[in-house]
Formats: structure tokens, C-alpha cells, sequence
């Protein structure tokens, strides 16, 4: 019997998900290390594992495959498949599950500092001081070795200079050049899992809102749509289309920020003077038309939360405007500064063979080759009735991934004109309550500024989240910006670092 | 009585090139904010940091030996003296005969070493990255200020400064090519020794990319104040040296009056401000190099200055 043999459970929408054994656990793994699949998540339950991936079918279906593991155990997928490390040892710290076969078991989100150890697992009958609240306290984390003549450490963080997320890198160099980079991340662990579940549908979504502040907007709509999905509900088409306006808005102004400061990591802050102005409009607009100038809260489940009035809609057709006449003035100077060209053109290479081996999303993969898009291949309303384009280029340096997310502003200017010409009218929220019958489940993929975001949620019969898991793009794109800085210098990794713009805060959880 | 006056004029200048040396770089900043249209923070804002920073309590790591205390005020000091030997308004200083070129060299080149060592003094990361990335741009932009100022030696026949400006002065030194490849190559050294775009930006948070800032990261409090203060005095520094060697126009002769002296302390602050505007915006327009990169562009200042130097020799004309 093939995967696609077993009965998909009941209550799962809108595509399919399967309980497994441990057979067919390591034969998807073996497909997705072989790249015959895409990986799209994985992520852990009370006494289970669960793998998302993309089947390569026309169009694209997403599946997911569930490995019950009633003795805290799992084959390891990271053994095949490196992308799948950073989650399984997430995995291992808040569930107590243990991948078996890993390569790496260090901890990852737990640093020791946790009051009750893992979150979501019984306490063992060893951890005698997880019953006192303290912190059980762990060996000190080791650090991958690199040993040779004239090799030697800087630790950057995890405070840093300026004012940013915290994250600790740790370089080994040969002189200035880089031979390892090995980032240690988690020090904005939140808690999210765990304040998610148990919580109601209106709480969830706003802590959703929350977890990467700069792709609110996506995340909100991924798990609006997740929760939509799994209740059966379909929000007015109006909410739909107000939702595209917003998630291309906020893709419009982080687009437009990260231009602006890889250009200043190269010390041309002139570019960030003009892009931070176009990305100030962007920002005032989205709160002339919808209150909030990040649109936090401005997506709930069954709908969203502000109408968008017709002065919203002349401010939106305004700033197009705008951005139209200024933005290639700013993409010439950019392109026609050769001090400039100089720092981005063949810095920070990644090599297409590991963004499709890591699956990875967004600029950073559509930069290296790797050409994906929900909004065209897991296409969501209102993007299924939209024309774009998805920028690909092959290069995978600096250089191309800025020219990619100014491809994509393109694009996005393009789409926002389509959705005001084509804004239905009617309602904009639909009832959710009276859909909740017994426990269903939803996923969603939305497309966020950073690329695919994934949302799934399991609401139970009284209306209260069970468990929802919201998977950043940023868990691939962290582990690839080690191996693009791999032969740099030190001296880039900034414009490296600022060219992937991962989150941290996402990540983190 | 010429005593009197020359030590008056001494003590003049020395407070001419301490007092104006922060504004220097606030109005720089300035001009760079309006450049992309900013307010910017206001002119006498490096000041304010000074003050601020001296009323700061001076954290120093416990691996610090007695060096890392004592550099910032070898520094500023070595400094200084370089700054007040540079006749920036009139060429009558008392100190006129010690005010050498090779001098000024060896006292910069004494306060880089310095600082260098209290770089790596902690033991930290960032320390020995600045340290020896300082060094290896230190290792080109010496030699290449050498040979620019063994070129204006031979062209003035001295290296004492006061002689060289009234040499470029007085109608004997006419066009000279020797003399703007000199030029070029001091403002390429002058731009690299003071860490400014694009051999290093002085505006930066990224640790990474630093060269001085990583250099002097573990300072604070009074240190800093006196390490801040000596950057500004540098590029004070730097900025005088080019004005007294290669636009020494309004330079009051010895002996002169009060009146050709107030004229003096004019043209060097318009001198001043010249150079801050042609700095900044210069900056703007570039964007910094990579670090190997450097080596490269302040080579072309070394290979200036021998070429200066070969042409002079060749024909004493040139």
C-alpha cells in the first residue's frame, strides 16, 4: 500500500493527513531527502510527530503524515534530510520526544533556563527539580568544532551593536576569512505553543498577529485561513481581497525597508534615506486605510476586523502612484553604483542545489533557483484570480536576492492595482461560532514577505484551540545563511545577514 | 617681545585645532544628514557626547592591564602635539622648528601602535579583528605618507612645515604634476587614517565591518572621551596638513600683525568647511569597500606617492 492509500483522518481540511508507522515515516523522509518531495514543516503534539510536505503533483498538494509515538521516540528525519534538525531538537525540548538516529542532540529553543523544564512533556522521574520550578539546568552547549593552524572564534552576540532581535553567532575564522559560522538561536522563545493551546479562537489569532511583528499581516491570514479551513467556513470574498491588499501592502513596505538597509549595511545609506521615506508612505497609508500602520489585528478568523473605507482606497491608489514615479529612479541608482555592485555581486552565494534541498522560501530561494510561491502554487483566494509574476533568478548572492525583492515590489504595485479595480462588495465577516461541532483540524500556507508561512490548527469542541503551530520560513532560511557565508569574510556577513533577513522572533517561537 | 608673541600664537593654536576639532565632525554630520535629507543632530552635538562620556563611569574589563588604561591619554596626547605642530593660521610658531613632517608621522604612527595594543590588551574578538585590520592598512598608508611628504621635501627642500608653506607660497614652486600626485595620495591616506567611507564607517552598529570602532569597543566613559577626541583631532589633523601643505593661502607670515592673523583663523575655518562639504559629500556618493579591497586604494596612494617622488628626481621641474 502506498501513502496515498491510507485513509486521510476525518476532519482535516483542506488537504489530506494520514497516520503512519515508522515504515512509511522513513520512506518520506527518503523521498524528501532524494527530492522527489518538497519539506514543508515539522512540528510535534502530545505523543506525536507531524511531517508537512509538498507533493510534486499539478498543481502542488500539500500532504501531512502523522507518527504516533507512544514511546517518546521517532525516527529521525534530519538524518536524511538536514533542514529537518533545527525542528526535531525543537521538538525533543518542548515535547520530550526523541528523534532517534539524530545527528545533532544538543538543545536548541531549551538554553536551561526554563522554570518546569519541557513544556509540553510529563516530568520525568529524574527531574526532581522540575518539581520545584527551578530550571533543571543543562550541560553547557557546545559549540561544533573546527580545529586547524591560525583558525580562531569571535562570539557576536547575542546582544548586538544595534537595535535587533538577539541571536548568538559564533565564527571561526582563518584571518578574515570564514571557515564555520554556527548560529545559536532561541533567545526570544516565547512560549508560543503553549499560549496558544487552550486558548480561544479571538486570543489565538491575536498572539498569531504577534509572533514576527514585521509579517503580522501574513501570519494573521495564515491562520485566519487555517482556522476557516478547518471549521469550513469561507470568508466573504470582500475580506478576502481586503486580506490580498494588506498582505501585499505589508510585503510593499518590508520589501522597501530591506532594500534600503543591505544598501546601508554597505555604508550607501543614501538608498536607505529614500527607501525608509517610500517605505514611512507605505506605513501612513496602511494607516489611513486600515488604523494600523503594521495592520496588526487587521486579519481575525471569518473575516477581518476593519472595512476599508473609500478614502483608504484613493490613499492606497495615491501611494502606487508614488511609489510608481520614485521607486526606479532608486532601482537606477542602485543598479549604476559600481562601489556598490561591488560589495553585493558575488557575495554570499547559495548554491540552488541546498535551496532546493532545504526547500527554502521566499527571496532567499527564489534568488538561488528554487521557483516557489504559495500564492501561485498553493493558490489561496483572492491570488487564484490575480495576475503576477514569480521573480526567479539563479545567481543566489547578495545582489540577487535584492534584485528579486525589487522584482517583487513590481509585482506587488501590479497586484494592488488589480485588487482595488476588482473589489467585490458585500459583507466582510462571517459567524465561526456556529460551525464548531467536534474537533476538526486546518492547515494553510499563506506567502509572507520572508516566503510560505504555514499554519495548522486543531480546535476542539468547545471552540478552544488545541493545538496550533505556526511554522516561520525562516527555520530553512536560518541554517542556509551558514552555508552562504561559508568562504565570505567576516566583514560581510552583515550584508549577508541583512540580505536573508530571517526572524528571529518567528523562529523562536 | 617675539617670544611673547610666538608663544602666544603657539598657545593660539593649540586651542584653535582642540576647540574647533569636534564641530569639524558635527558639521560633517551635518552636511551628511542634509545630504539625505534629514535634519540631523545639531552642530555642537560631538561636544555634548564628550561631555557626556566624561561624566560616565569608565567600565574596564578585568583581563585590562595598566596599558589599556593608559593608552587613550598617549593617544589624545600624541595627538595633539601632531595637531598644534601643523601651522593652521600662521607659519610663526614657537615650536616651528620641531614642526616636522617626519615628526608628525612618528607621533601619529606611535599613537595607531598604541592603540593597536590596547585593542588587543582585553583579549576579545573584536579587539584583535580591528587591531589587525587597522594594521593592515597601516602597513600601506605609512609608507605612502612617507613617500608623498619625501616628494614635497624635495620639491620645498625641507620637511619642516612652516618652510614648506611659505615655499608653496612664493612663486618658485609653480605646476608641478609631483605635487597633485602628492595631493591625490594624501587626501587617499587622509580618508583611510580616519576611518572614514569607504575604508570604514564611522556611523556603523555592525560589529563586523568595523576597523577603528572594533578597535576601541571595549572603551568607555573618560577613555572613550579621550579616544573620540583624538579621532576628531585627527581628522582635524589631516585636514590642516593638506591646507597648510598644498592651499597654505591666508597663512599669516611671521611677525605679521593682529589683522593678518584674524584673516588667517578665517581662512582656515572656510578651509575647514570646505573640506568637511567635499567630505561628506563624498561619502554619500560611495558606498565602503570591501576590506580587502582597501589595501588596493590606499596602494594607489603609495604608488602616487613614489611616482611623485621618481618624477621629481627625474626632472626637477615636474
Amino acid at each position: 500500500m502506498s501513502f496515498a492509500e491510507i485513509a486521510p483522518v476525518a476532519h482535516h481540511h483542506p488537504w489530506p493527513r494520514r497516520i503512519v508507522d515508522a515504515g512509511y515515516w522513513r520512506d518520506i523522509a527518503g523521498r524528501l531527502a532524494a527530492g522527489e518531495w518538497g519539506f514543508l514543516a515539522l512540528w510535534g503534539d502530545t505523543g506525536a510527530v507531524h511531517l508537512a510536505f509538498l507533493e510534486a503533483t499539478t498543481p502542488a498538494t500539500v500532504s501531512v503524515a502523522t507518527l504516533p509515538c507512544p514511546e517518546g521516540r521517532f525516527p529521525s528525519v534530519a538524518k536524511a534530510l538536514a533542514v529537518a534538525s533545527r525542528p526535531e531538537r525543537a521538538i525533543r525540548d518542548l515535547f520530550g520526544l526523541e528523534p532517534i538516529g539524530a545527528n545533532d542532540e544538543r538543545h536548541w529553543l531549551d538554553h536551561g533556563r526554563w522554570p518546569g523544564g519541557r513544556p509540553f512533556a510529563a516530568p520525568a522521574p529524574g527531574d526532581a527539580e522540575d518539581a520545584a520550578g527551578a530550571a533543571p539546568g543543562l550541560p553547557p552547549y557546545r559549540f561544533l568544532d573546527s580545529t586547524g593552524p591560525g583558525l580562531h572564534q569571535i562570539p557576536v552576540g547575542p546582544v548586538h551593536a544595534g537595535i535587533i532581535e538577539p541571536g548568538h553567532f559564533r565564527f571561526t575564522c582563518n584571518g578574515e576569512t570564514i571557515v564555520r559560522l554556527e548560529e545559536r538561536l532561541g533567545y526570544v522563545h516565547k512560549g508560543l505553543d503553549r499560549l496558544l493551546a487552550g486558548s480561544t479562537i479571538e486570543r489565538a489569532a491575536k498572539l498569531a498577529a504577534r509572533i514576527s511583528g514585521d509579517s503580522t499581516v501574513a501570519y494573521s491570514f495564515a491562520f485566519a485561513l487555517a482556522v476557516e479551513n478547518a471549521l469550513g467556513v469561507k470568508a466573504p470574498p470582500r475580506a478576502e481581497w481586503q486580506r490580498a491588499l494588506m498582505a501585499e501592502l505589508e510585503r510593499l513596505a518590508n520589501h522597501l525597508g530591506d532594500i534600503g538597509a543591505v544598501c546601508n549595511d554597505a555604508a550607501y545609506a543614501i538608498m536607505l534615506a529614500h527607501c525608509s521615506s517610500l517605505r514611512e508612505q507605505v506605513l501612513r497609508t496602511a494607516e489611513t486605510a486600515f488604523g494600523h500602520r503594521l495592520m496588526m489585528d487587521g486579519i481575525q478568523p471569518g473575516g477581518v476586523a476593519v472595512e476599508l473605507k473609500k478614502e483608504g482606497a484613493a490613499a492606497v491608489r495615491g501611494l502606487i502612484k508614488v511609489v510608481r514615479a520614485q521607486f526606479p529612479e532608486l532601482v537606477e541608482l542602485y543598479d549604476n553604483t559600481a562601489s556598490l555592485a561591488d560589495r553585493t555581486v558575488a557575495t554570499g552565494r547559495l548554491d540552488p542545489a541546498l535551496a532546493a534541498a532545504f526547500s527554502a522560501g521566499g527571496f532567499v530561494g527564489r534568488a538561488s533557483g528554487r521557483s516557489f510561491d504559495a500564492r501561485r502554487d498553493l493558490p489561496y483566494a483572492p491570488y487564484d484570480r490575480l495576475h503576477f509574476e514569480v521573480p526567479v533568478m539563479t545567481e543566489g548572492d547578495v545582489n540577487a536576492r535584492v534584485w528579486i525583492r525589487i522584482k517583487e515590489v513590481e509585482q506587488s504595485l501590479d497586484l494592488i492595482e488589480q485588487i482595488l479595480a476588482g473589489m467585490p462588495t458585500g459583507a466582510t465577516t462571517a459567524d465561526l461560532l456556529g460551525h464548531i461541532m467536534s474537533t476538526c483540524e486546518g492547515l494553510a500556507v499563506v506567502e509572507g514577505f520572508r516566503g510560505d508561512i504555514l499554519a495548522s490548527v486543531r480546535i476542539s469542541a468547545d471552540g478552544t484551540i488545541e493545538r496550533a503551530y505556526l511554522r516561520d520560513p525562516s527555520w530553512a532560511q536560518w541554517p542556509l545563511l551558514e552555508a552562504a557565508i561559508e568562504g565570505n569574510i567576516v566583514a560581510d556577513f552583515p550584508l549577508c545577514n541583512k540580505s536573508f533577513n530571517c526572524s528571529y522572533s518567528g523562529h523562536d517561537l | 617681545m617675539t617670544i611673547l608673541g610666538n608663544l602666544t600664537i603657539q598657545i593660539l593654536q593649540m586651542l584653535l585645532v582642540l576647540l574647533p576639532a569636534p564641530l569639524l565632525i558635527g558639521f560633517i554630520r551635518k552636511v551628511k544628514a542634509r545630504l539625505l535629507r534629514k535634519k540631523g543632530p545639531p552642530l555642537i552635538q560631538p561636544y555634548r557626547d564628550l561631555i557626556k562620556l566624561v561624566g560616565k563611569e569608565a567600565v574596564v574589563a578585568d583581563s585590562a592591564s595598566w596599558l589599556f588604561r593608559a593608552v587613550p591619554y598617549l593617544v589624545f596626547a600624541a595627538t595633539w602635539v601632531a595637531a598644534a605642530l601643523i601651522p593652521t593660521f600662521a607659519t610663526g610658531l614657537l615650536f616651528s622648528w620641531s614642526a616636522d613632517l617626519i615628526a608628525i608621522i612618528a607621533l601619529l604612527g606611535s599613537a595607531r601602535f598604541f592603540l593597536a595594543l590596547a585593542g588587543m590588551d582585553v583579549g576579545t574578538g573584536f579587539g584583535g579583528l580591528g587591531s589587525s585590520r587597522e594594521m593592515m592598512f597601516a602597513t600601506l598608508a605609512e609608507p605612502a605618507m612617507i613617500m608623498i611628504v619625501f616628494a614635497v621635501a624635495l620639491i620645498a627642500g625641507s620637511t619642516q612645515l612652516s618652510y614648506v608653506a611659505e615655499f608653496m607660497l612664493s612663486p618658485a614652486v609653480g605646476l608641478r604634476v609631483s605635487l597633485a600626485l602628492g595631493l591625490i595620495g594624501l587626501v587617499i591616506v587622509a580618508i583611510a587614517e580616519n576611518a572614514r567611507i569607504p575604508v570604514d564607517n564611522p556611523a556603523t552598529h555592525l560589529e563586523l565591518t568595523m576597523v577603528h570602532e572594533a578597535m576601541v569597543l571595549e572603551y568607555s566613559g573618560r577613555h572613550l572621551a579621550m579616544i573620540e577626541l583624538s579621532a576628531q583631532l585627527k581628522l582635524l589633523l589631516y585636514v590642516s596638513l593638506i591646507a597648510c601643505l598644498f592651499l597654505p593661502w591666508g597663512l599669516a607670515p611671521v611677525g605679521a600683525g593682529i589683522g593678518l592673523h584674524v584673516f588667517g583663523i578665517a581662512a582656515y575655518f572656510a578651509k575647514l568647511a570646505v573640506a568637511g562639504v567635499a567630505l561628506a559629500v563624498f561619502e554619500t556618493s560611495i558606498a565602503k569597500m570591501r576590506v580587502f579591497r582597501v589595501p588596493d586604494f590606499i596602494g594607489v596612494a603609495l604608488m602616487l606617492g613614489l611616482l611623485a617622488t621618481l618624477l621629481r628626481f627625474m626632472s626637477g621641474s615636474l
